[in-house]
């Protein structure tokens, strides 16, 4: 690790001014950029550590219903807050289905929002690699890429977003909100992260020294409350990263999917939003052909970016689960096993 | 820079000043404190060999500064028994045989301290496991070390009933 200077300032303002200057970083709980850092892969010369600003730890209840969470919020105090778990589930599930206990108690709304990809290529300062040195070319390309992106990627980089939080954040129009040296700003999820094209350096809409202060989820999202579900398929039964996961969510009238909602993680630079696959569903019964079709739509532009064919399948067979899960009801208690794609559709055949 | 802290830890003050503003918290207890129970495995946040309870929480103290740590309260390994009485989870771990080779040890017991406190897994053996899964063993001891957190937690819930009435 390089050394850098360590300063913690009292305020929001004053944490600014000293990020703006090149070679800063943010420093929150550190539990993926002093990793980053121990792998050189990181090289921030400047550490602002932002865990004394005030008022970024809360989460505050909205009058229209819904939430504002700062973005020092720790990950595991969102998923336990009661209030928030019924609000939400789908979030709550997705919060706890990732990492290890002792990183869910450390880690944080914003930094879970930052944090960078776990492409192998990316982590190893052998390795070529654009994200981390813009021109080097990806050595990701040509190699070990059977978990890399199906979705939106291109030739500079084929790496993907690691975060389960963010795919039902995603889903349920989430804000974030950003303070900078030119004020206060906010921008959907769904637009915060950025696709590689030919500059996949840029991972966010961030500038330097701008700050997430808090994401904001909206009341109407609580709708469907009562059928929304994450699920994600990893290499191991639990603290694994998603191979693919999805966020389904359901607004049922009469019987009948009134709207829908759905986002694919583990498949792109970001959290995939399949809007076309949510305009299949809006109208329909909630029964497997149906499920199947905005499977098909969601993954309608999905090309293979290596030997990883096998996750555009993967992921058309999770958001069926995933639907068929979400149309079955949130259970009352997060699973013990959160998101597993292995637990049993209730009224359901076992491979349903 | 000021590079000096003060912080608790197992209940007494300890002022440190630090020459390098990359000390983790793991190599302040190990290297400066002298407190080498609290082990070093992966030093990446991925084994869990290091936890340690922060301000009541369990955390990887690899992936902590230990500047980000001034003012904090720290619980190690060592500041869990009560003289020469072990800590509740530290009996059942000997009861059970919830360890081979004992490297990852301190780093279970205060993980499942922090579970245990946390009160989200009871005693539904699939959630302790899931509440467990950031601790690695190596050795595989992970039935035995099931069963000492499904004991030590009812023992603590029994403790805590006797303490209430």
């Amino acid at each position: 690790m390089n050394t850098f200077d360590y300063v913690r300032p009292a305020t929001i303002a004053e944490a600014i001014a000293a990020a703006a200057e090149p070679g800063a970083a943010y420093l929150a709980a550190g539990t993926n950029l002093l990793d980053l850092m121990k792998g050189g892969i990181a090289r921030s010369n400047r550490l602002v550590d932002v865990t004394r600003l005030p008022e970024l730890d809360r989460i505050e209840h909205l009058p229209d219903g819904g939430v504002r969470i700062g973005a020092l919020v720790r990950n595991a105090d969102l998923a336990h807050d009661p209030d928030f778990a019924r609000s939400y589930p789908a979030v709550a599930e997705a919060l706890l289905s990732g990492a290890s206990p002792q990183l869910r108690n450390a880690a944080t709304v914003g930094g879970n929002l930052l944090q960078r990809t776990r492409c192998g290529y990316f982590y190893d300062v052998a390795s070529a690699c654009n994200k981390r040195e813009p021109g080097a070319g990806c050595d990701a390309l040509h190699g070990e890429n059977r978990l890399h992106a199906v979705l939106g990627w291109s030739e500079a980089c084929i790496a993907t977003h690691p975060s389960d939080f963010c795919v039902p954040l995603a889903v349920l129009d989430a804000v974030v909100e950003i303070e900078g040296q030119a004020g206060r700003r906010e921008v959907p999820l769904e637009e915060f992260h950025l696709l590689p094209g030919a500059t996949p350096e840029r991972e966010s809409v961030l500038m330097p020294g701008e700050l997430v202060v808090a994401v904001r989820l909206p009341g109407a999202a609580t709708r469907f409350a009562t059928h929304a579900r994450y699920l994600k398929l990893r290499e191991r039964t639990s603290y694994a990263f998603a191979v693919v996961s999805a966020a389904a969510c359901l607004h049922l009238e009469d019987r009948v999917i009134a709207e829908a909602r759905l986002a694919l993680g583990g498949v792109a630079a970001k959290p995939w939003r399949a809007r076309a696959a949510e305009a299949a569903l809006a109208g329909v019964r909630p029964n497997s052909e149906g499920f199947r079709r905005a499977a098909e739509a969601a993954l309608a532009d999905a090309h293979p970016s290596g030997d990883n064919a096998f996750k555009i399948e993967l992921a058309r067979r999770i958001v069926v689960r995933a639907l068929a899960l979400a149309a079955a009801g949130t259970p009352e208690r997060v699973p013990a096993l959160p998101a597993s794609p292995f637990a049993p559709i209730p009224g359901g055949a076992l491979h349903g | 820079m000021n590079l000096s802290i003060s912080l608790t830890v197992n209940g007494i003050r300890r002022d440190v000043e630090l020459r390098d503003p990359r000390v983790t918290l793991l190599d302040l207890l190990r290297e400066r404190l002298d407190l080498t129970g609290t082990k070093k495995g992966c030093d990446r946040g991925q084994c869990g060999a290091c936890t340690v309870m922060v301000d009541g929480r369990r955390i990887n103290s690899c992936l902590a500064l230990a500047l980000s740590c001034d003012g904090a309260e720290i619980l190690t390994i060592e500041g869990v028994a009560h003289g020469d009485e072990l800590h509740p989870v530290q009996a059942a771990f000997i009861a059970h045989d919830g360890f081979q080779c004992g490297f990852c040890t301190p780093g279970q017991i205060m993980s499942a301290i922090g579970l245990i406190q946390e009160g989200q897994a009871g005693n539904d053996p699939e959630r302790i496991r899931e509440g467990m899964s950031g601790n690695l063993c190596r050795c595989g001891a992970y039935s035995g070390i099931t069963d000492a957190v499904m004991d030590a937690q009812k023992n603590l819930a029994v403790a805590d009933r006797r303490q209430a009435a």
